[in-house]
């Protein structure tokens, strides 16, 4: 479904930028602070998923002294 | 083997980080499970190389850029195919962002070269400091800092550009002639 997101912020900026000023670190705060903020929105999102059962099993099984399961070499 | 304790919960507790940074540096869910896995196995097979207070995390995730970097780089371009479904793999789909504009972000970034990603991703997202980006990623401080700049840069070009016409050609044509412009 193409849902709209009547919120969406503008990445740009209703004045003016030339491009020179954009590539160079004249970078807007507000597209900086955007970026910044949408990357930190997928990392946590997946953080929060936290530890998914295959690692945590994984780990005790090795780290438990196992009859034929090898140890990580 | 038997893991002290403590190390077994350092490890434990880097898992939710570890995936983020490998699913933000893979674009495949799939994948980067099977390298944080490869991850872990790595860390307890070499976990005597460990020196006890130093940062687990930053280790752990050096580990995982050196595999990353080593072996799934060269699968890279698969990354493309993968990019519609890579927001429906993801469980917890971030609430603040538009689905839209979830997919563009992660389009864009996934059109970014493999080390500006990993550096802006340290830097921007993990809350590595520039020094603990540049030791984990082998290069100088300097460095890092000039591929967060353009990685920054090159993500606001290519987000600026889709969200001022929103029906022009597809991102990846987009992103090279983006990427062109330098």
């Amino acid at each position: 479904m193409t849902e709209k997101k009547p919120d969406k912020p503008h990445v740009m900026p209703m004045q003016t930028v030339t491009s020179a000023e954009k590539t160079r670190s004249g970078l807007s705060r507000e597209i900086q602070a955007k970026i910044g903020q949408q990357l930190r929105a997928m990392y946590d999102g997946i953080v929060q998923e936290g530890v998914p059962d295959r690692f945590a099993q994984l780990l005790s099984k090795l780290d438990r002294p196992s009859d034929d399961e090898g140890k990580a070499e | 083997m038997k893991l002290d304790p403590a190390l077994r919960d350092q490890i434990l507790s880097a898992v939710p980080s570890l995936r983020a940074f490998a699913i933000s540096l893979s674009g495949n869910v799939d994948r980067a499970d099977d390298l944080v896995q490869e991850t872990m196995l790595r860390a307890l097979a070499n976990i005597h190389s460990f020196q006890p207070g130093t940062n687990m995390n930053a280790w752990l995730f050096t580990i995982l850029r050196n595999l990353f970097r080593s072996e799934y780089r060269k699968r890279k371009r698969e990354v493309e195919d993968t990019d519609g479904r890579f927001a429906e793999q993801l469980k917890s789909h971030p609430e603040q962002l538009g689905r839209i504009e979830f997919e563009e972000f992660r389009n864009a970034l996934a059109h970014l070269p493999d080390e500006q990603r990993e550096a802006l991703i340290l830097v921007g997202a993990s809350g590595f400091s520039y020094e603990e980006a540049a030791s984990i990623c082998g290069c100088a401080v300097g460095t890092i800092k000039s591929r967060v700049n353009r990685a920054r840069n090159r993500l606001a070009r290519l987000l600026s550009v889709d969200s001022v016409d929103e029906f022009g050609p597809d991102t990846a044509t987009r992103a090279v002639l983006a990427g062109n412009d330098r």
